[in-house]
């Protein structure tokens, strides 16, 4: 089932396309990542898909509901969270969760249910009464993405959410987005950490200028780069002897010796591992390793869209 | 129900987090105050009740003006402001319950200066409906004086800097101190497209009997000062949102 459905979205500038016809869909329970630089169009992209912008031309509906015409509507099954924390300094961890739920209409009895049940999940029962502006900046991103869940949203939409901040927060919350995901939430994230993606994302599409220049599972990606198949054999002893027998054997291969006891196996069409370990045995070496390698989602970024993931991650401090 | 509910927690959190904050509740007192005492000192012969209708409007427009350009600015540096335009309420229950506690706020102004003067003379002859209809109009139009101001202006210094290039000649304009009638010729209709004007003519008039304008003309004005106020703060923040 479709949750999210984005049609020839164009947003300009003036002259300047920010948004250049995109299209997407993401299904429902799926995680679906947004890659590029910034200026790519990313947060123009979420913020018209959240109702804060309006598209030139275009069209955006999430869970069936018209989000340009009917905003409000769907406005009431989305939790967002901005790129920045922006809770409010004076009030409290759960005084904060309470308000959220307040601003999606929820009763006292059922706001004050859900914020303890969120305050617990994202480990910060003991803060819940400290004020939001003492907190350290991987909490206040914990308690913004709390403050998105306060009203049960079917989807939701992050900026950036684990930009600035330290590792073990970050990991924390990769953690609850799985978790929300396996609950059947559809997430929808933008994000510059290519590693972010690639642990998080069941689909990705990567965004460049204002244009999709690539969009599909990590599979799907890697499949566009890769016209040949490696597989990387380490053995316990030389094999330099062997290579002319091997490359009798498999015909359609070519193979390198990277060190004497560590190939490369390139071929055109996929081939088992079974026969090259036989073959190996039957020369009475042990093979200590064989796998097949595949490229990076970052390498895959690259050549798609011929910007260095440097670029990516000196725009926000890095990973 | 889900509207009034997000406008009764809205406006609890302006009433916790700005107006009941010390610094303000203070600038509520002492502002009205010290403008009183000063008009009193400068001109002890003059009537109290001569001063009252322009202490008053003072106070409402300073502390109005003041409280919701600053806050809502403040909310849209810090981004928090985006959270309650991404709330599923109308723009409209938004903007009524951001207004509201400055409207509150505007009107507890007003009464220091009445709760100062019933000390020093009797104010049993005042027509306190009339009073208290045009303190609450008052408060309203400058209240939306301010969140025009507030959605205008991008930092909270450009805010006060507009909020005094329009309270300033206001005050001067308004009748308050010079009455329109005493006015140069080119500056009587500036005089009569400013709120403020009908407000403190409603006051001269139910304070010491010496408006010069019919209850009910200004009374129309100034339901049109609120109707348009809000229309175009509605549009500008929308016209915001679909840049």
């Amino acid at each position: 089932m479709t949750m999210i459905s984005v049609k020839n979205l164009i947003k300009k500038y003036g002259d300047f396309a920010a948004v250049n016809d995109v299209s997407f869909d993401v299904k429902k329970g799926e995680i679906f990542g947004f890659l590029g630089p910034n200026g790519a169009g990313k947060t123009s992209t979420i913020n018209m898909m959240i109702g804060l912008l309006k598209p030139n031309s275009g069209r955006i509906t999430i869970n069936e509901i018209d989000v340009i015409k009917q905003t409000k509507k769907a406005q009431e099954i989305m939790g967002i969270v901005a790129d920045e924390s922006n809770l409010y300094n004076e009030m409290n961890g759960f005084e904060n969760l309470c308000f959220c739920g307040a601003l999606y209409g929820m009763k006292k009895k059922e706001r004050e249910h859900k914020a303890r049940e969120l305050l617990k999940l994202f480990k910060l029962t003991d803060a819940s009464t400290k004020t939001f502006k003492s907190y350290s900046k991987g909490m206040k991103r914990k308690l913004t993405i709390a403050a998105a869940l306060i009203h049960s949203p079917k989807i939701l939409f992050l900026d950036e959410p684990t930009t600035g901040i330290d590792v073990e927060s970050s990991r924390q919350i990769r953690e609850l987005l799985l978790q929300l995901k396996n609950n059947g939430t559809t997430i929808f994230i933008t994000t510059h950490y290519i590693e972010e993606a690639e642990r998080l994302c069941d689909r990705i599409a990567f965004i460049v200028q204002g244009k999709i220049v690539a969009s599909g599972t990590i599979s799907e990606l890697m499949d566009k780069i890769t016209q040949n198949h490696n597989v990387h054999i380490i053995t316990n002893k030389d094999v330099q002897d062997y290579i002319t027998d091997f490359q009798k054997c498999f015909k359609e291969s070519k193979v390198s010796l990277k060190k004497p006891n560590k190939l490369v196996i390139e071929t055109e069409k996929r081939i088992p591992l079974l026969p090259i370990l036989k073959f190996f045995q039957e020369k009475e070496i042990e093979v200590y390793e064989a796998k097949e390698i595949h490229p990076s989602l970052e390498e895959v970024f690259i050549k798609l869209t011929g910007i260095e993931t440097s670029v990516l991650q000196k725009e926000k401090g890095g990973f | 129900m889900k509207s009034l509910i997000a406008f009764h927690n809205i406006l609890k959190k302006d009433i916790n987090n700005y107006y009941l904050k010390p610094p303000n509740i203070s600038w509520g007192i002492i502002f009205p105050l010290s403008w009183t005492l000063m008009q009193l000192f400068r001109s002890v012969d003059s009537n109290i009740l001569e001063l009252l209708p322009g202490l008053i409007s003072t106070s409402i427009l300073f502390g109005t003006t003041s409280m919701l350009a600053v806050t809502i600015t403040f909310e849209r540096s810090g981004r928090s402001f985006e959270r309650l335009l991404l709330a599923p309420i109308s723009l409209n229950t938004l903007m009524l319950a951001k207004i509201t506690g400055t409207i509150l706020f505007g009107i507890f102004n007003a009464f220091v200066p009445i709760i100062f003067a019933s000390f020093f003379i009797n104010l049993s002859d005042i027509n306190w409906i009339i009073v208290i209809l045009a303190v609450f109009l008052i408060a309203i139009t400058s209240s939306l004086t301010g969140l025009l101001v507030a959605v205008s202006a991008q930092q909270v210094f450009e805010a006060q800097t507009i909020s005094n290039f329009f309270r300033f000649p206001m005050l001067f304009l308004c009748g308050l101190f010079i009455p329109v009638s005493s006015l140069p010729e080119f500056l009587k209709p500036i005089s009569y497209c400013l709120p403020l004007t009908y407000g403190a003519d409603i006051l001269k008039g139910a304070i010491n009997n010496n408006n010069f304008l019919p209850y009910k003309l200004c009374l129309i004005m100034l339901l049109i000062f609120t109707i348009g106020l809000f229309t175009i703060s509605k549009y500008i923040i929308e016209k915001k949102q679909n840049r």
